[in-house]
């Protein structure tokens, strides 16, 4: 019988390159992958994978809708996009926190709502929806640090991974959201048909995984 | 003039009528339900939808009327009121949710069936056997699964645990991202022990044909008060579908959460080729007490999704003037 590809979407950048990193020392290489340039496109039929780049974003999109098997996404993405997907495994990579932060001395003054400047709507919304605070949500696209600084927003709640950013900009992180790392997701009806292929996967990963983790430590 | 015509039938259209000519076959009748229903009677049932989103509009008479985002509460309903149990239906109708991906509401063709009052275990077996013949008639040359569990496995070893209702909405959506790796987490912080974590994981990530998984389903759940029952009615479900069905069958948990509207067999059926689930359904009971009908089992089938498939399979419809 002819072994079943799995189409794997990657998100594009610096998180991308070390989980590729992962599913080569896991039997998944496929060199060309690394070789800059324009295509997004890569295959190698003997490990039974084809990877293709696409924005961190997108990923869950892809494999919600079926067109790439598996993926991998960060927990932020899919907290806040919710995919019909399933999550199968931490790769304890891309570590990092979603947190509420503000200005030194910010004290939240419970007479208003709170202004909430963020990326992350749909989280920001839940988080405080749980303490019963009301809030003002403003969305933003980026530079998130300006908004207390400018009075657009009270506290931001935004990706904190060394804090470097935040203290630059006279911020300090106050809360923390929820823990945020790389996670591998498979579209659900892949998971019945290339069942096989996507639970061998998983547990490579998985294993590879758990063994940088313990390297690390 | 001459009225006899051939007409081309979409897969969606052959799969409404191959499906109508099973269950008609199988002693169910038709069901007719109108497109709308008062608000009121959505906003009484809410825990049971999927979304708190109804559209809603202002009829003539100024009542808040809804456009339907469920068929399974009409019947109940319906057939609540008539006293008639036990009753076995079928329909094809339309239903108006909220896509939940930023294209707003959508119509969703939906045809399925439910048997209302009544349920004994030859109802469940009968309901995955219609279900798994329903993936037959529409998955063409492709393969199909239909995927098989129990809410009473993930209810009883949450009982054990004590677990109240955060603990058990947080396990419900964990399991039904087959995440097995914040399961077996859960134990810090929520009151699940490590073994009642380490269980629900066991069956999150557990999928395959019965027999395969048998050791493992009752690793995670054999010796928890309570969940024999359940676990007895999976395997007595599986071995009572004909031998060309049960290539079919697949035990996997993941929808096994959903105690807010499932309280027994869940049934998720899928097609190769089509990215979402075409069938979803299950036993359920206690929906409406206050109409009077408690317990029902039924599917519903997306037959929208048929037609991602490229053109897929479809058949033509000849019929004679005269007749119509």
């Amino acid at each position: 019988m002819m072994k079943d590809m799995i189409n794997v979407a990657l998100p594009k950048g610096r998180l991308g390159e070390k989980v590729y990193s992962l599913f080569e020392s896991a039997g998944y290489a496929c060199p060309a992958v690394l070789d800059p340039g324009r295509r997004l496109l890569f295959e190698n039929e003997d490990a039974g994978v084809r990877y293709f780049w696409v924005k961190p974003s997108d990923v869950p999109i892809y494999v919600e809708r079926g067109v790439a098997d598996a993926g991998v996404a960060g927990k932020d993405v899919l907290l806040e996009s919710r995919p019909d997907v399933y999550e199968l495994c931490d790769l304890m990579l891309g570590r990092c926190r979603m947190a509420v932060a503000a200005k030194e001395g910010f004290v939240d003054d419970a007479s208003r709502p709170l202004r909430v400047a963020t990326k992350f709507p749909v989280i920001a919304r839940e988080y405080y929806a749980s303490r019963s605070r009301e809030i003002d949500i403003i969305k933003l696209n980026g530079s998130i640090e300006i908004a207390p600084l400018l009075g657009l927003s009270d506290v931001i709640v935004d990706i904190v991974e060394t804090g470097k950013t935040l203290a630059e900009n006279g911020l300090v992180p106050f809360e923390t959201v929820v823990g945020i790392s790389a996670r591998l997701i498979s579209n659900k009806s892949s998971y019945k048909f290339k069942s096989r292929a996507i639970r061998e996967m998983e547990e490579k990963i998985h294993r590879e995984a758990a063994k940088k983790e313990d390297g690390l430590r | 003039m001459d009225l006899s015509q051939k007409v081309r039938l979409s897969a969606a259209e052959a799969a409404v009528f191959s499906l109508r000519s099973l269950y008609e076959s199988r002693g169910y009748g038709r069901f007719k339900v109108s497109k709308f229903e008062e608000y009121d009677f959505y906003a009484s049932c809410k825990s049971f939808l999927m979304s708190e989103n109804v559209l809603t509009f202002t009829d003539s008479t100024g009542r808040l009327m809804a456009l339907k985002p469920d068929i399974t509460l009409s019947i109940v309903r319906s057939v609540g009121a008539s006293g008639e149990k036990p009753k076995k239906v079928y329909y094809n109708e339309s239903v108006f949710r909220d896509s939940g991906d930023g294209n707003g509401f959508r119509e969703i063709t939906q045809t399925g069936l439910e048997r209302v009052g009544d349920v004994d275990a030859a109802a469940v077996c009968e309901a995955a056997e219609l279900a798994c013949m329903s993936l037959e008639l529409l998955r063409g040359s492709r393969p199909a699964v239909l995927d098989l569990s129990h809410v009473g496995v993930v209810s009883a070893i949450l009982d054990s645990e004590g677990a109240g209702e955060a603990v058990r909405e947080a396990v419900a959506s964990l399991m039904g991202d087959k995440n097995a790796g914040e399961l077996s987490r859960l134990a810090a912080g929520t009151g699940i022990s490590p073994r009642g974590a380490e269980r629900l994981a066991g069956l999150a990530t557990l999928y395959g044909r019965p027999d395969e998984v048998r050791d493992e389903l009752y690793a995670a759940a054999g010796d928890v008060p309570g969940c024999a029952p359940a676990l007895d009615e999976l395997y007595s479900v599986a071995a009572s579908l004909p031998e060309e069905l049960k290539n079919m069958l697949r035990f996997d948990f993941s929808a096994a959460g959903d105690m807010k509207y499932y309280t027994g067999a869940v049934f998720r059926g899928y097609i190769d080729g089509i990215p979402r689930a075409v069938l979803s359904g299950g036993r359920y009971g206690g929906l409406l007490p206050e109409y009077g009908a408690h317990d029902g089992i039924g599917f519903a089938i997306l037959t929208d999704l048929l037609e991602d498939r490229g053109g897929g399979r479809g058949a033509t419809l000849v019929f004679d003037g005269a007749e119509v």
